[in-house]
């Protein structure tokens, strides 16, 4: 997608918008960050549009609808949910935000280009589609398609919620079987499924990522923020506080959780946070019907719903897995 | 020293205030027997039940955790038990998705007047549970005494 960092500054020159959120260069040129821009030289300056353009912008636009003025973002198809869903929570004043929709061929993930025998990767540059990645020890071409993160490889959607204008095309739905994995999972024995997270959650480190980075966990005062709770900010000690953290976190999220899978991308220790959103929007599909978070601004959330006659939890056991 | 050291399971029961907590009254009344291990918690409504109590309660050494409410339509407050049912739900689900047995987690529905109803549950879920044995999956080694 050409023509994303011309928009910003044709956007602040205009005076139409006050501010750009974007993104700007992090430590390295693969880990770029969000940043605000609010004037044209300082988006010539630091802009960055590329491949590695992962990190979703919504969720920033809470404060910076608030802050007064204007304010433009560039949203790709799976942020423009959490947008929405963002809106449809009033956390955002949707009238401050001019949203400008990025179509998206999916974002890399620099640990994927590694897992490919790259390393010393000094650039990597979009070229006809493939990916031209630059080493110390000479180039290579990759398939853009075997360079995707996580997120990106199960996609459930090119089509954007919302825009105010468009770069590129409007998209649609897809299927990239994004809850495979779930279910692969849920075949396993209880003792199997066990074994599996306690070795993936053993790992975590409560750095608090995942819960910082979610569009859907931005209540003012968190739960795991309470002094009272005997789980502020520390350490998991043991089993059960990995555990406990994992399935309380998700649960908060569930139902509004657009799955757009920024947990997984940040999590240093490489824990797939997602499926455990997934399971959720699984059972949900399957026990309530389809429902796709943020997909519009009027329907509820299943979890602030209810109908007469939904399932019981002794009969989910057998309906929830199987669907 | 324990000598009879048959282990018997710990089982936690939040009741309605409404309905399952009149009911486990009503089965005592009648003279009917349930299992000393159960532990009555008393709740305003099914839909106070905060997912986080059903994991503390296994993380203080609790072996079954069991939701006690109202009959569907007939909620003191016209919809909790509607909202409550759609959480257990998810929530049980998740817990069987990360090996915690389902069969530890339960939600049944007994009114005031099933005084009968609510020995059979729990003299039922009392045996299910001791089938399964102790619970090791979401224990907190600090809580066991």
């Amino acid at each position: 997608m050409q023509g994303v960092k011309e928009k910003a500054i044709e956007l602040l020159r205009s005076k139409s918008v006050d501010r750009v959120v974007g993104w700007k260069a992090g430590e390295f040129f693969y880990d770029l960050t969000p940043a605000v821009f609010t004037s044209v030289p300082e988006v010539e300056q630091s802009f960055v549009w590329s491949v590695f353009c992962a990190a979703n912008l919504s969720k920033y636009l809470i404060a910076e609808s608030r802050r007064g003025g204007k304010v433009a973002a560039f949203l790709k198809p799976c942020d423009t949910y959490s947008f929405v869903q963002l809106v449809k929570e009033h956390r955002i004043l949707r009238e401050n935000v001019h949203v400008v929709g990025v179509q998206c061929a999916g974002m890399c993930d620099m640990e994927t280009i590694r897992s490919h025998g790259l390393s010393a990767v000094t650039s990597v540059a979009e070229q006809d589609g493939a990916l031209r990645v630059e080493t110390l020890y000479g180039a290579r071409t990759l398939d853009r398609k075997d360079a995707l993160g996580e997120k990106c490889r199960t996609c459930k959607s090119k089509k954007l919620a919302v825009y105010d204008e468009l770069l590129g095309e409007q998209g649609c739905d897809e299927d990239n079987g994004r809850f495979l994995e779930v279910a692969r999972i849920e075949a396993m024995t209880p003792e199997e499924r066990f074994a599996f997270w306690r070795g993936e959650l053993s790992r975590c480190i409560r750095c608090n990522a995942c819960r910082n980075v979610c569009p859907a966990c931005s209540c003012e005062t968190c739960v795991f923020d309470n002094p009272d709770s005997g789980l502020r900010n520390k350490a998991a000690a043991d089993a059960f506080e990995e555990n406990l953290f994992h399935i309380i976190r998700a649960f908060h999220v569930a139902s509004r959780c657009t799955d757009c899978g920024e947990c997984t991308r940040v999590c240093p220790q490489h824990i797939p946070l997602h499926l455990l959103n997934r399971k959720f929007i699984k059972d949900i599909n399957g026990l309530y019907g389809p429902y796709q978070a943020g997909a519009d601004f009027d329907t509820k959330p299943p979890l602030m719903d209810f109908t007469l006659h939904d399932p019981e939890p002794s009969q989910a056991a057998v309906r929830g897995g199987g669907v | 020293m324990q000598v009879n050291s048959e282990w018997k399971p710990t089982i936690v029961a939040f009741c309605c205030n409404w309905c399952s907590y009149a009911g486990a009254d009503l089965s005592g009344t009648n003279r009917l027997s349930y299992p000393a291990n159960v532990r009555i918690i008393r709740i305003p409504c099914s839909c106070r039940l905060n997912p986080m109590f059903i994991l503390r309660a296994f993380q203080r050494g609790a072996d079954g955790v069991i939701l006690c409410g109202c009959h569907p339509g007939d909620c003191r407050y016209t919809t909790g038990n509607y909202y409550a049912r759609r959480r257990m739900t998810l929530l049980f689900s998740m817990l069987d998705y990360l090996g915690i047995e389902r069969a530890r987690t339960r939600v049944e529905w007994v009114s005031a007047a099933e005084g009968a109803k609510f020995a059979a549950t729990m003299n039922d879920f009392v045996q299910t549970v001791t089938a399964l044995g102790e619970n090791r999956r979401l224990e907190d080694l600090r809580c066991k005494a």
